[in-house]
């Protein structure tokens, strides 16, 4: 019955390696290395105990070296060894959800930034949120080596339950399927928002996730909706593209990675990016045609804060709404680029007040001087005043001092 | 049980340390000393070399020639920081000569002293009086030494010299550059280092001074940093330094997303709070977060047209692109941290070279701490109550030394930037492990999760009460900090009995002393 298993790292900050060894008999021993030792000693040799007893182990050597280790990731740590041991376990050791974590994410709101974050790298995700993108993705995916995707789902389902993220949308890109599913189980149940589908290739591949989510739902009574954002990846990807950005009624924006989507079509990455103007069009095309959200790619030189302003330039002359980021430097940057122009806020302001104008006359037709102003316009102009106010270039009570201004 | 009392700061402070009596802690300018400052014999030329060449064939020579004995006190000073080879090389000289007891007064001990270790081990050396950075301040913890350490800062050992508390038999001076009347500065040489501004007051008030270089230069040695009027004997070694180490070729920036956040909040402080104006003046150290926010300061400075009268060094070539760019008039520099600094100090007569004496000195009428607009400081621990603590872990090690901290804290606005917490470990917690700036003089705390100011300085909180900077109340963060941590860390385990280290305020009390951990 002599079982053996590890998880995490030695040696690295705001981490611990674990390592635990299931034994006939001698009870349980803990033998605790740690850089907090007078601190929280005592704290981690008393939550490991608790957990052994929770997962109903009676003898058993834990070794830990830590790191500085949070809460959250300790006990992640320590659950990926007890699950590695025992895969037939289906107990899990759940911190509660502080109230503060409880928000929801609209489907309408703004996605303009995104943050990677890799799932296994517990230093990167405590402070994710303090740039305030308006979505941080706890990565399974790339950024996770094949030999920890699982341990990494116990700090991601950990992290999405315990760490403050201030407000951002929770986002989670999980592996392409099958392995993808079972990530599922660890992230929907867990206040997750919206899960990224990597190499989104057909509708199909959002149906089976969508499937299983609601699943998982019904199981575990979640009353809010979790939504999808399709990653595409691929030449198939971008043929059916508007296949996958219709396949699901929770898929809210859809987004392109460029990197794999260059490798695919036998071209090389270029900073102009003419390589995928096409299939970025498409991607807006397919989105917009679909009522979602379009997203660009990610940004990858992080040293490079010129080219990423052209590219987020160029990425909202195409139509997209949002960019990803891979390093927090780069949020503000995004937040500033996608920020509506003077004249757009203006020429917005004058379209809102018009249609107001207009209800107050119980006119059904709005104008603006000699032009007609269709739906559409008004549903933009709506948008770009909204993100107006969320950049602090417009005060709530705009209305009000237009109007006294205008008189 | 120790005899002893608390001081005014509530902290318990032994009667005696070292077996000399200690006046404990009276509250900030509470503390007036008065009297006769300390003064060196009366020396004559005639004892001298008429030639003027004081060169001796080594540093054995020369202690033996300055009549080095048991228990008397050695300085030495670290303008070469991690990269000094000189206290090395004179501490196995005196094991060698068969001297015991001795004090070192250093202005602060590196990592790379660890060797000295086995001097105190052997009772060559009895204790140390400065800053113990790293090994040193792990041995001192352990309570291994067998006297008591005692920390002051820059400007604290300054006056201790001044006022007689501490009265240096044997200075030694490393120098990267040197003429044979022991005239010598830090500008030149392949050891340079800027200037030498911590070895002033032990040059002037020593019975004996040795001045070390590895670059013997024809008289005159200019500009004299260091008077050869005041040297006995001049000293040559093949490496006194290790330049890597002594300077950084070019000092970094963090990286870390969190203190980049504070660094800006810092700067956004100072500029919402309206001290950054035309002619204004302020000072940060050459750490990463202090290097982030003299980017950001640059940046609103230029954004707004304001131009700095003068910034206070540590010189880094952050700070010599704003003497070149013109956004301030002068650096007033206590230390050069990279090779900019020292080509700037070099070439630059803007960039001027200033010594505890000018900047810190508390035996004086007046001293430019006061001046500063703002200064930007870290800290190991900040307590709710505002006090900090620059020396020691949460766990009760001490590992830090005081430097210039407790000097720059009489800013008009003192500032410390540092993260909420350290993996695991809570900044901003209940009370210090280790007082060392009383909360009367710490004006605003910047953390990642948000801006506390001190609730005594109405002005500053009126100054920005309409910015949208993320204002908190400290025990705010410190509610949201041990959340993230997992509750309140356990006291640190140390032996209450035993005090292993003293530290004093700029006056010369006590403000706490450091225990040995268990």
């Amino acid at each position: 019955m002599e079982k053996i298993a590890e998880a995490g790292k030695k040696e690295t900050a705001s981490d611990c390696w674990v390592h635990l060894e299931i034994k006939d008999s001698g009870g349980i021993t803990i033998d605790l290395k740690s850089k907090v030792e007078s601190l929280y000693g005592e704290s981690i040799r008393n939550k490991a105990a608790e957990m052994l007893k929770f997962f109903k182990i009676k003898n058993a050597a834990l070794r830990i070296e830590d790191s500085g280790s949070l809460p959250f990731v300790l006990t992640a740590r320590i659950e990926a060894t007890v699950k590695k041991c025992f895969p037939q376990k289906k107990e899990e050791f759940l911190a509660p959800i502080p109230q503060k974590n409880l928000y929801r994410a609209e489907r309408e709101r703004f996605r303009r930034s995104r943050l990677y974050v890799p799932g296994d790298q517990p230093r990167l995700i405590i402070n994710a949120g303090l740039y305030n993108p308006d979505g941080i993705i706890l990565d399974l995916e790339d950024a996770v080596a094949p030999s920890v995707k699982e341990s990494a789902r116990y700090i991601v389902r950990n992290a999405l339950r315990e760490v403050d993220f201030l407000g951002g949308e929770r986002m989670v890109r999980i592996n392409q399927l099958p392995m993808g599913i079972t990530d599922l189980d660890f992230v929907v149940p867990h206040g997750v928002h919206t899960v990224l589908i990597p190499k989104c290739e057909n509708a199909d591949t959002v149906k089976e996730v969508d499937v299983h989510i609601q699943v998982l739902r019904t199981q575990h009574k979640i009353k809010d909706n979790v939504y999808l954002m399709p990653i595409i990846e691929s030449s198939l990807g971008v043929i059916n593209a508007y296949g996958i950005a219709t396949a699901s009624p929770s898929t809210v924006a859809l987004t392109i990675g460029l990197e794999d989507f260059t490798a695919d079509i036998g071209a090389e990455r270029t900073l102009e990016g003419r390589e995928s103007f096409l299939a970025r069009n498409q991607v807006v095309l397919a989105a917009r045609a679909a009522g979602i959200q379009p997203i660009d790619s990610v940004f990858s030189d992080v040293s490079d804060e010129e080219g990423l302003k052209e590219s987020i330039c160029e990425a909202k002359s195409l139509g997209f709404e949002g960019k990803g980021c891979i390093h927090p430097s780069q949020i503000r940057i995004v937040h500033e680029g996608f920020a509506p122009s003077m004249s757009e806020i203006n020429r917005a302001k004058k379209i809102i007040l018009a249609l107001e104008e207009a209800k107050k006359k119980g006119s059904g037709v709005v104008a603006l001087g000699s032009k007609m102003i269709d739906p559409p316009v008004v549903k933009r102009a709506e948008r770009i005043l909204k993100l107006a106010f969320v950049n602090n270039q417009i005060p709530a009570n705009w209305k009000e001092k237009e109007n006294v201004e205008g008189k | 049980m120790l005899k002893g009392s608390n001081n005014a700061a509530g902290r318990w402070i032994p009667e005696e340390i070292n077996e000399k009596a200690v006046v404990p802690f009276k509250g900030v300018g509470n503390h007036i000393p008065a009297g006769q400052k300390a003064s060196p014999p009366v020396f004559s030329c005639d004892n001298y070399p008429r030639d003027g060449n004081k060169v001796v064939q080594d540093l054995h020579e020369a202690l033996k020639l300055a009549g080095l004995q048991d228990g008397m006190t050695v300085s030495t000073h670290h303008h070469f920081r991690d990269g000094d080879k000189v206290a090395n090389v004179l501490f196995d000289t005196i094991a060698e000569m068969g001297i015991k007891n001795i004090r070192w007064y250093p202005s602060a001990s590196f990592p790379c002293h660890a060797p000295i270790i086995k001097h105190l081990e052997s009772g060559t050396v009895h204790h140390i009086e400065g800053s113990m950075n790293g090994p040193l301040g792990e041995f001192c913890s352990r309570g291994k030494m067998k006297g008591q350490g005692v920390l002051r800062s820059h400007g604290g050992r300054y006056r201790a010299v001044q006022d007689g508390e501490v009265h240096v038999d044997v200075a030694v001076i490393a120098a990267p550059t040197s003429d044979p009347f022991g005239n010598a500065n830090g500008l030149t040489g392949k050891s340079a280092c800027g200037l030498l501004g911590f070895a002033l007051a032990d040059s002037q008030y020593a019975d004996k001074v040795i001045v070390v270089t590895d670059n013997l230069i024809s008289f005159p040695c200019i500009p004299w940093q260091i008077h050869g009027n005041y040297v006995d004997y001049v000293v040559t070694m093949d490496e006194i330094g290790d330049p890597a180490k002594i300077v950084s070729g070019t000092t970094q920036i963090t990286r870390s997303p969190a203190r980049l956040l504070i660094a800006e909040y810092t700067a956004r402080f100072i500029k919402e709070a309206g001290i950054m104006k035309d002619r204004f003046s302020f000072q940060a150290g050459a750490g990463g977060t202090a290097l982030a926010f003299v980017t950001y300061l640059k940046k609103f400075m230029k954004e707004a047209n304001v131009k700095a009268r003068f910034v206070r060094g540590g010189s880094t070539k952050y700070l010599v692109e704003l003497l070149e760019e013109g956004l301030t008039d002068y650096i007033l520099d206590g230390q050069t941290f990279d090779l900019n600094g020292v080509r700037s100090m070099r070439e630059n007569p803007h960039h001027v070279n200033t010594s505890p004496f000018t900047s810190y000195n508390y035996h004086s009428k007046g001293n430019f701490a006061s001046i500063v607009d703002a200064v930007v400081l870290g800290a190991t621990e900040i307590d709710v109550n505002f006090n900090a603590n620059v020396v020691t872990h949460s766990d009760g090690m001490l590992l830090h030394g005081i430097g210039g901290w407790q000097d720059c804290l009489f800013s008009k606005c003192t500032i410390l930037a540092v993260p909420s917490f350290r993996d695991r470990i809570p900044v901003i917690v209940d009370r210090v492990t280790t007082l060392c700036g009383p909360g009367d003089l710490i004006d605003v705390v910047v953390t990642e999760k948000g801006i506390a100011v001190n609730p005594r300085r109405n002005d500053l909180l009126d100054a920005v009460k309409y910015s949208n900077l993320p204002l908190q109340p400290i025990e705010e963060i410190k509610r949201e900090v041990e959340n993230v941590c997992g509750g309140k860390p356990a006291p640190p385990k140390v032996d209450k009995d035993h005090v292993v280290a003293a530290i004093q305020w700029v006056d010369g009390t006590m403000i706490d002393v450091v225990y040995k951990v268990l």
